[in-house]
């Protein structure tokens, strides 16, 4: 490993062993709800639809909305400031807390506040600035930086924070259970709302129609931030407004199920402020709190009450402007993209995060504002799986989004000292000084071909010592890793010599068995049994050459866009005219098939993306079509052999694209008893676990599968490549792609 | 509002772990007695119909709001699929009496129970945005889970209690609860016959 990946390896295992428990645990259980509240939701798909509408529209017309927002406020009795910038924010605020002679301020949680490190800004004034949401308060007492958007302190155990808490506040009786710092604290930061002068929030939703602030919360702090000072000063990026009232609905119901998994959380305030609660002061214990408002019931205006909304920029509009980053405005920030994440699951957004935002759309929001640099340092943990994509509930495609930044962290890079080690295998069209391993890996195609070419030779010299150490050294290539053996024949070559066994008479169809990079040149047995299953359906399977293209999911992962969408170009040449000769394309590896459906969509005109995305099938999906409409699939292997009991991990984008159904189903009618994985992701996501500095959080992510799947000698399937070898490394046997358990010439069989 | 909304809030409630007691106006005084845990502070009810009992304190001054053990409120409306209560916000302190106090109890007719949050917001919507108010929607205590286990009680009540109103005699519709006809009959003296046997009581205790 080079240096940095070594301080990085030595970084993320420090985070795996300190905190991954506690964020396993916590974000596993947020996904699992999430899971079950949704699955009671009824149209859930459409709220998530008109979720989008409404940002789309929202962010479409972001100026005229701050305007009628800015108005509805004013006519209110409250003030608002657009700030430019941090600081132009912080000045603000420290203005408003200056002329009320503040001594404290209590905040509800806020991650645009720590966006803009207002307590740091207040605390330089000599103000007192007190965190009230438990978590963040731990976070404060501990002087750590939160971790997660929605849950700051996941990463902290009970038994940590006692530590803290008894160390810290050195209590009559050390605390212990969570019920005892819950009071701890509740008694604690009671007190100190009570004696304070200014409560601070933040804002889920602004609605520009009437000037409602949107808060939701669980613990009720924010409320009594609100309005137990007589001021309150709400902050929040301009994304967070929505045209009406009315729009509020769809995020009512999907915020706290999408980010903790709760149906609802506690409280979902509508603050039209400055609100009507009388402002209680507790220095004067003895008056009535509503000052002779008692009897009336109205909305009427406490006229002590002051409402600052200060709505920040700090890099938004430019996002707004922005293409590719501009649906990260879109974002509701509820945590979903990171509690499904893989990687995030093991260790955390302490590894998985910038200056201030971690985790799945962190990478946008780091990117939008605070540049690119921050963006940058833990990018490469997203492997593009795509769990989060139907996670979230504005529908954003947060890998996109990592794809391009990362495609321009690329760019920005400088020269490597190394570049001539790859510059012969990569006829890429990216910058030169692009990371090495990146480069590798984003070129695989290349590699393959030669890999193909010179085998056994190649897979010798690739496994001996001093190569395994070198690519450790030079390119980041994992020496723990078995790599992937090429085959002398491919698949094409072998197709070419045997041609096809059902002629046009008898076809039932004709389909176009894409021979993808790895089916072509390394796990050829698994396209075999492919075009054999195919046929004793009688599908006319034809593999031509001309179709051993890459589609442009290597180099995409590695955030090397241009290169990504020539490779488009000319998968779509080569399947295209066969599209139009009535063929159906038939895609082995989920990888593929997923940038055929979903990334295309970026890479290519819409007409080319809608062509192929229609015409395009994954092996078990078009098994499954052909049964249904009464082919006879007598011939293919049951599951009468070998007892029939199976373990199926479908790959991460076959799940996101809902194909994981059809392999099951089409096991099932055959026979065998299907058990699946419940894991996310298996770690591996393609070159992910192949770089020497994820190799152990790979293994890591994987280890709910070895413990699913390691007790029993069944069968262990998945439909991907890089899901095949994971299995093959957490169980000590390689996986198998079903279809091969399918193949009526199987050796099984 | 149909029986079957009020049953499905009934069930949300219940799977909250919220007490709830069915009563009529004429029990409503009664019920909130025996609801209630002293000392007891509360505001004035928008509800026409329905007072509350002189135990209940309801011109608190900071030192009593922060002594209370119970606090109770108005709610504008129910929401059946989430069991959630709407607290508005008023001038002589609801927004402080619903949430500072461990028990808080919500008054809400039962003609007031919507079936989603859909007919929530469209309820909701002229109070934010004609009338410039305030309102929570509340479900269930609160809670947090950052000390490392669910714990209730945050920062707000640890209990909630919502009292169900019966609409008057002759408008009710549906199925008759007979619990709740004889609170009706009985008066102040019938409170035990409405308060609803099995999984209601839990908040009780
Ligand atoms: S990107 Fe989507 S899932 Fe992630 S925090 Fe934002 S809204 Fe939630």
């Amino acid at each position: 490993m080079s240096e940095s990946d070594e301080m990085r390896a030595a970084r993320i295992r420090e985070l795996m062993e300190t905190e991954g428990d506690a964020v396993a645990d916590g974000t596993r259980g947020f996904n699992a709800g999430r899971y079950e509240s949704v699955a009671d939701l009824d149209e859930y798909e459409e709220l998530k639809d008109g979720a989008r509408a409404i940002k789309e529209d929202a962010i479409g017309r972001l100026p005229e909305l701050l305007d009628r927002l800015e108005a509805a406020v004013e006519g209110n009795g409250g003030t608002v400031y657009l700030a430019e910038d941090a600081a132009d924010a912080n000045r603000y605020v420290r203005e408003v807390v200056a002329g009320k002679d503040a001594d404290r301020v209590v905040k509800s949680k806020s991650m645009t506040t720590e966006e803009l490190e207002v307590n740091e800004a207040l605390e330089a004034d000599g103000v007192e600035v007190v965190e009230t949401d438990l978590g963040e308060w731990v976070l404060q007492v501990a002087d750590e930086a939160p971790s997660h958007i929605v849950a700051p302190a996941i990463h902290k155990s009970r038994e940590g924070i006692a530590e803290l808490f008894n160390e810290r506040f050195d209590p009559e009786e050390p605390l212990e259970t969570a019920e005892e710092l819950t009071r701890f604290a509740r008694e604690r930061l009671g007190e100190l709302i009570e004696g304070a002068d200014v409560g601070m929030t933040g804002a889920n939703f602004v609605t520009a129609d009437s000037g409602t602030v949107a808060l939701v919360t669980s613990e009720g702090n924010a409320r009594k931030c609100a309005v137990v000072p007589d001021t309150h000063v709400a902050v929040a990026g301009v994304e967070k407004v929505i045209p009406s009232v009315e729009d509020l609905r769809p995020f009512v119901e999907l915020i706290g199920r999408s980010g903790t998994g709760q149906d609802i959380t506690s409280y979902v305030s509508f603050l039209t402020p400055p609100v009507a609660s009388p402002a209680v002061d507790f220095d004067d214990p003895d008056a009535p709190m509503a000052d002779g408002a008692i009897g009336g019931d109205g909305a009427g205006d406490d006229p002590d009450r002051e409402f600052h909304l200060v709505l920040v920029d700090n890099g938004r509009l430019a996002m707004r402007e922005d293409e590719d980053l501009r649906e990260t405005l879109y974002c509701i920030r509820c945590g979903a993209c990171a509690n499904s994440c893989g990687n995030f699951q093991s260790v955390g957004g302490h590894a998985f995060g910038g200056e201030t935002y971690s985790g799945g759309i962190a990478t946008g929001w780091e990117a939008g504002v605070e540049g690119l640099d921050a963006a940058a340092e833990f990018n490469d943990l997203c492997t593009g799986c795509s769990r989060c994509v139907p996670a979230c509930p504005v529908k954003i495609d947060v890998p996109w989004i990592n794809t391009v930044v990362r495609d321009r962290v690329n760019r920005t890079d400088g020269a490597g000292e190394f570049d001539f080690l790859v510059d012969g295998l990569t006829p890429d069209e990216e910058p030169g000084g692009l990371d090495r391993t990146k480069r590798l890996f984003g070129n695989f195609e290349t590699l393959a071909a030669w890999g193909s070419r010179t085998a056994p030779l190649s897979n010798w010299v690739a496994d001996s010592a001093p190569a395994r150490w070198a690519m450790d050294r030079w390119l980041g290539v994992a020496p723990e890793r078995d790599l992937p053996e090429f085959e002398r024949e491919t698949l094409v070559d072998w197709f070419a010599a045997r041609g096809s066994r059902v002629t046009a008479d008898d076809a039932r169809r004709e389909a176009v068995l894409y021979p993808d990079v790895y089916t072509n040149h390394v796990a050829v047995d698994r396209g075999k049994a492919a075009v054999r299953t195919l046929e004793a359906l009688d599908v006319r399977v034809s593999v031509p050459a001309s179709a051993a293209v890459g589609s442009g999911r290597a180099p995409l992962s590695q955030g090397m866009v241009s290169t990504a969408r020539r490779q488009a170009e000319r998968c779509r040449d080569a399947l295209v005219p066969e599209l139009e000769r009535g063929r159906d394309v038939v895609v082995v590896e989920p990888s593929d098939l997923a940038a055929i459906r979903r990334e295309y969509e970026k890479l290519l005109p819409e007409g080319d993306h809608e062509r192929l995305a229609a015409g395009s099938y994954e092996v078990l999906e078009y098994v499954y079509g052909l049964l249904e409409s009464g082919a006879d699939g007598s011939a293919l292997g049951d599951g009468d052999d070998e007892g029939g009991a199976v373990n199926y991990h479908a790959h991460c984008q076959q799940r996101t694209l809902g194909l994981e159904g059809y392999t099951v189903a089409v096991l099932e009618r055959l026979g065998h008893e299907v058990t699946t994985s419940d894991t996310e992701c298996c770690g591996m996501a393609g070159s992910f676990g192949y770089k020497s500095a994820y190799y152990e959080l790979s293994m890591d992510v994987g280890e709910p599968l070895a413990e699913q799947f390691g007790d029993d000698d069944r069968t262990a399937l998945a439909s991907g490549t890089s899901c095949c070898e994971q299995l093959g490394a957490l169980l000590g046997r390689p996986g198998t792609h079903p279809v091969e358990l399918l193949d009526p010439d199987s050796p099984d069989q | 509002m149909t029986r079957r909304t009020t049953a499905a809030f009934e069930a949300s409630l219940d799977g909250l772990d919220v007490g709830r007691t069915r009563t009529t106006p004429g029990g409503f005084e009664a019920v909130l007695r025996e609801v209630v845990r002293q000392p007891a502070v509360g505001v004035p009810l928008p509800d026409e119909g329905l007072s509350l009992p002189a135990s209940v304190t309801t011109d608190a001054t900071p030192a009593e709001l922060a002594d209370a053990a119970t606090g109770v409120t108005a709610a504008a409306l129910g929401i059946a699929d989430y069991g959630s209560v709407v607290l508005p916000s008023t001038a002589t302190g609801a927004e402080q009496v619903s949430l500072f106090p461990p028990l808080h109890v919500a008054v809400l007719r039962e003609s007031d129970v919507v079936a989603g949050m859909p007919e929530a917001i469209e309820r909701l919507a002229p109070l934010l945005r004609d009338d410039r108010g305030s309102a929570v929607v509340a479900t269930g205590p609160s809670a947090t889970a950052d000390m490392g286990d669910l714990v209730r009680g945050a920062h707000g009540p640890e209990e909630v209690h919502v009292v169900i109103v019966e609409d008057d005699e002759g408008t009710r519709n549906g199925t008759v609860d007979s619990a709740g006809d004889e609170t009706s009959d009985a008066g102040e003296g019938g409170t035990t016959g409405s308060v609803d046997a099995g999984p209601a009581g839990d908040g009780d205790e």
